[in-house]
């Protein structure tokens, strides 16, 4: 891999970027993951980093946000799967382990990783 | 915390819970002085003078979710049990400066750890905000700021773009790595 090391790189990384955002279309796949106490101190911070290599390695575009807690601390790191049409479901005690399963399975094929799963939630509800 | 680095991403979520649009994450490493400071400032809601009083307890706390407020109250643990402590400096309405002080040669001291991935995570969740980080160690010193490298990319593009966080770690890993002195450099 070329070594990148100053802001004028980002100008021609600006060139591929771009052609590719003209590419993206529909909906965007949305992982969220919870960033309070609990969860940072739990791993969130570990597996926001592997979400991010594999979204990475994979070439995914998807949203990588964070919320607090949310009240569930002792099932932190906890993280929220979101696909364009379809109802969110929140996994629980996530591992960096975990990530690539949950990638491949939920984010890139909308099966739902069942052994992880916390709570569902259906479009009405929200 | 296992990390200093765990502590900052910690209180930037605090900062970002306080609706701050810009933060300043500052640490400076002076073995001379023997001192490690790190310190977080943003331009969020602030707290009043009686609140800020009692917030290094875990008592503490404008959650909704819990009753304790951990975050904190953490950190001054850490700071006391290496001769140091936190600081607070806020004001209502402009902002919050927390500055926590530990002695760096102190046996509890958590190492600062994986501040590139607490960076990361920061910049890649919350692409809008404007991230000013500074650090130093002895006499050099690492500088990234999002806006500079918002106006060399262009603003049609975010940041959080996988391209372009695939270059922020590079990038910030080459620098961090410069600051530790390189190849024979030390990892605090
Ligand atoms: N930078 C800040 N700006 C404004 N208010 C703050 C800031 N940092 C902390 N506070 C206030 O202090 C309270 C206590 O913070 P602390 O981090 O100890 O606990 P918490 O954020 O409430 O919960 P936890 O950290 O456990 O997730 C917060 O609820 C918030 O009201
Ligand atoms: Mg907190």
């Amino acid at each position: 891999m070329a070594t990148l090391k100053n802001l004028d790189d980002l100008r021609k990384l600006r060139e591929e970027v771009k052609g590719e955002l003209q590419e993206r279309f529909g909906g965007e796949i949305k992982i969220i993951v919870g960033m309070g106490t609990c969860g940072i101190a739990a791993g969130a911070r570990e597996v926001m980093t592997e979400i991010l290599k594999e979204l990475r390695t994979r070439n995914i575009n998807a949203l990588v946000t964070q919320t607090g807690c949310i009240g569930m601390c002792e099932r932190e790191p906890l993280i929220d799967i979101e696909r364009p049409g379809e109802r969110r479901v929140t996994y629980g005690r996530v591992t960096p382990k975990d990530v690539k399963r949950l990638i491949a399975e939920h984010v890139l094929h909308g099966r739902v990783v069942e052994d992880l799963v916390v709570a569902r939630f259906d479009e009405e509800e929200e | 915390m296992e990390e200093l680095s765990l502590h900052i991403l910690d209180l930037v979520q605090n900062s970002l819970g306080a609706s701050a649009t810009k933060v300043e994450i500052h640490i400076e490493e002076d073995v001379s002085r023997d001192r490690f400071l790190l310190e977080v400032r943003d331009n969020g809601g602030g707290m009043t003078k009686e609140f800020v009083e009692e917030v290094l307890s875990p008592f503490t706390t404008t959650r909704t979710t819990r009753r304790v407020g951990l975050g904190l109250s953490l950190l001054d643990m850490a700071a006391q049990r290496c001769g140091g402590g936190v600081e607070i400096d806020t004001e209502l309405g402009k902002g919050t400066r927390i500055r926590a002080v530990f002695q760096h040669s102190h046996w509890d001291r958590a190492p600062l750890g994986d501040i590139g991935a607490t960076l990361m995570t920061i910049i890649a969740a919350n692409p809008e905000i404007h991230l000013i980080y500074e650090h130093r160690v002895g006499e050099r010193i690492f500088i990234l700021d999002t806006e500079e490298i918002k106006d060399a990319l262009g603003r049609d593009i975010p940041l959080n773009n996988m391209a372009v966080l695939g270059w922020l770690e590079e990038y910030m890993a080459q620098g961090l790595d410069e600051l530790y002195g390189g190849e024979e450099g030390w990892r605090p």
